[in-house]
């Protein structure tokens, strides 16, 4: 593993010295039948992440990086290969220690949104704390506050298909955080916005890093990924390189 | 999470599909309907029965040409009996002598009762009778004085009135000693009724006397039976009395020793008990329909959850990607299958008691609320939405979240 180095960009970058190891995965593969194709989207992938990294996985398209993404993010299990979290094997949970996982410690943040499409904002930020067995006064209060923090608090009545995708991303983004996870995880968060839209996005990963989260994200833009300070490439299923950004 | 919040899930996503729901709670609320409907009715049917026979009193017992509830045997046993004439009737009467009051009766349905420019709805029974007949009936006379032995000795054209036709045609005059007109015959009132009060519908007050020689006069003899009411002097000489009837009708009608009877006997009890074996052969018909129209509808739930689960497929993704337990998922399709049948029940319960207490009111019979069944409906209906509900909420809850989320 290469450390995350201190020097950095120009400009207030602060750079946080990694804590506990959090997330090791070792040879892992991915395998998907289509009829007699056998399709390799992982060969053998093999990392660690600590806490208060601020990591950014590249590679072209078809490479692997969602596929891996989703594996981080207790999603999706490997075909083979090994999956710490929290220093306990993935393998050997059950499916509501795993919901557990992806309720309090993961925040997961979609390409494409995945909000309700018949809910409110409030009511979609809402939902992890639902499941999570808050009291509604108790919800209503971490979700406003939520909303408030991703500069939405004047949306909180909308529906997604009233909002503009920027704003759909900060719900997403509100509702990976609403139940303080310590890893957010974004797959292509900017993908579906402009390039001014999704500066404001990374803006808010930067402030969210600053007070302590471990970060993630997937994206194919360089702009996007110099922001992180570890960047892994992914190549047809393996890490082609993993480097600290200068 | 918590039960409100499931519940307010369910109805929010089954009024977020209103015909496709609407449609489905139809079929539950039409099993529902048809078994409660009907035990309304007979509940209905039940009690008024009890009541109305309970006027005739413990000691008495009916004889009549047809049997009055009859399900067992075919017409054409009853069709070709001889009538119980009125020689038959009178001769009867006198034969029982002193051993029991002997009531004759006949009656006529849906006339009307006409005083100068007053009149009363045609539903009026008109009874052709004699002197024991108030006794029979447990009326009082309230007015004047009862039918007598030489009023239907000499058919006079007198009658007492029901206190529902008094209070038509005489609202604010005295009755006795006044002309009133049925189907263009006077008769001269001399006698009004004590108001019975009971039951709604009016129909044991919506009556008038006369005697029964006046009315076969007045309706011919012909194809007329007459009843025949026969009061032991107590509960205790009842078995004796009947015993004693039966021989002499016989005697009256000539049977020979080898022949059957060709007339019927029958107290209230017996009534009852005849009511109560149709009674739960409807009901188990019933019954039987509401089955298998509940397993329809059940089967139509499951359908329809089957449906709303593929159609949600990515909402569940999305959930479960959040942390969505199973249990969850679980409990959020069961929660909409059991609301779907349970509203179905409900909706079929208010019409079923309605529509049930509608026929009870069109009969003249008491309006009843089945607690009973309708507890067992409700409770059938959540079991059908927990039997048929569970596969589809497992199916749910069971779909790997990333495939869920990748579903378009
Ligand atoms: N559910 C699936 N069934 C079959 N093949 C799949 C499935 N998901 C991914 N793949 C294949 O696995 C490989 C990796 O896919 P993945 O989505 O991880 O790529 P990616 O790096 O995220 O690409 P992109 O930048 O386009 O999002 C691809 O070849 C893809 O076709
Ligand atoms: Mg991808």
């Amino acid at each position: 593993m290469i450390p995350p180095s201190a020097t950095a960009h120009a400009g207030p970058r602060v750079t946080r010295p990694p804590g506990a190891l959090v997330i090791e995965i070792e040879d892992v593969t991915k395998l998907y039948k289509m009829g007699a194709e056998t399709i390799h989207a992982l060969r053998g992938v093999t990392l660690k992440i600590h806490r208060n990294e601020y990591l950014a996985i590249m590679g072209p398209s078809g490479s692997g990086k969602s596929t891996l993404m989703n594996m981080l993010g207790c999603l999706d299990t490997p075909t083979a290969g090994r999956y710490e979290f929290n220093r306990k094997n993935v393998a050997t949970m059950l499916d509501d220690e795993l919901a557990d996982i992806r309720n309090r410690e993961i925040g997961f943040v979609f390409q494409t949104f995945n909000l309700l499409p018949r809910s409110d904002a409030l009511h979609n930020v809402e939902l992890p704390l639902i499941y999570a067995g808050l009291g509604k006064a108790g919800r209503i209060e971490k979700a406003q506050r939520a909303l408030v923090n991703v500069g939405l608090g004047e949306r909180m009545g909308h529906k997604p298909n009233e909002l503009s995708g920027g704003q759909r991303q900060r719900v997403a983004i509100a509702r990976a955080l609403v139940n303080d996870p310590s890893i957010i995880l974004a797959d292509e968060p900017t993908g579906n916005l402009d390039s001014k839209t999704g500066e404001e996005i990374m803006a808010l990963f930067e402030q969210l890093y600053a007070q302590g989260n471990t970060i993630i994200v997937v994206t194919h833009e360089e702009d996007i990924a110099r922001h992180a300070r570890r960047i892994v490439r992914l190549r047809d299923g393996l890490i082609e390189s993993d480097r600290a950004v200068e | 999470m918590l039960f409100g919040e499931i519940f307010r899930l369910a109805f929010a996503s089954l009024t977020a599909n209103k015909l496709r729901s609407s449609l489905t709670v139809l079929g539950i609320a039409v099993g529902v309907f048809s078994v409660i409907g009907v035990m309304t009715l007979i509940n209905g049917m039940r009690s008024s029965i009890e009541t109305g026979l309970n006027v005739l009193g413990a000691n008495s017992f009916q004889i009549t040409k047809f049997p009055p509830i009859n399900f067992s045997d075919p017409w054409t046993r009853f069709r070709n009996r001889r009538d119980i004439n009125s020689p038959q009737a009178e001769r009867f009467k006198e034969l029982m002598g002193d051993a029991a009051k002997v009531n004759l009766q006949i009656n006529r349905n849906g006339l009307t009762v006409n005083v100068r420019e007053r009149k009363t709805n045609p539903n009026v029974r008109l009874w052709g009778t004699d002197e024991n007949y108030v006794t029979a009936f447990n009326f009082d006379v309230a007015l004047g004085r009862n039918l007598g032995a030489e009023d239907v000795e000499h058919g006079r054209p007198v009658c007492l009135l029901g206190d529902e036709v008094v209070q038509k045609v005489f609202p604010d005059e005295d009755a006795l000693g006044k002309l009133i007109r049925i189907g263009g015959q006077n008769y001269t009132v001399v006698g009004v009724l004590a108001s019975k009060g009971t039951a709604f519908g009016g129909s044991p007050d919506n009556i008038v006397l006369t005697p029964i020689t006046r009315f076969l006069a007045v309706y011919g003899r012909s194809w007329r039976s007459i009843g025949l009411n026969v009061q032991a002097p107590s509960q205790a000489e009842l078995a004796e009395t009947q015993e004693r009837a039966i021989g002499m009708m016989r005697l009256v009608r000539g049977l020979a020793p080898e022949d059957a009877n060709d007339f019927e006997v029958f107290s209230n009890e017996s009534l009852i008990e005849a009511f109560n074996n149709i009674a739960d052969i409807v009901a188990a018909g019933a019954l039987i329909i509401s089955a298998i129209a509940l397993l329809a509808s059940g089967v139509g739930v499951m359908n329809i959850m089957l449906v709303s689960v593929t159609e949600r497929t990515k909402e569940i993704g999305i959930r479960k990607s959040i942390g969505a337990k199973k249990i969850n998922i679980l409990m959020q399709f069961l929660a909409e299958a059991v609301a779907l049948s349970l509203i179905g029940g409900l909706v079929g319960v208010a019409f079923g008691v309605g529509g049930g207490n509608l026929v009870a009111f069109l009969m003249n019979t008491e309006i009843t609320f089945p607690w009973l069944w309708t507890g067992i409906g409700l409770g059938v209906c959540g079991g059908i939405g927990v039997v048929f509900g569970l596969y589809p909420a497992w199916k749910a809850a069971s779909l790997d979240p990333i495939e869920a989320l990748r579903y378009e």
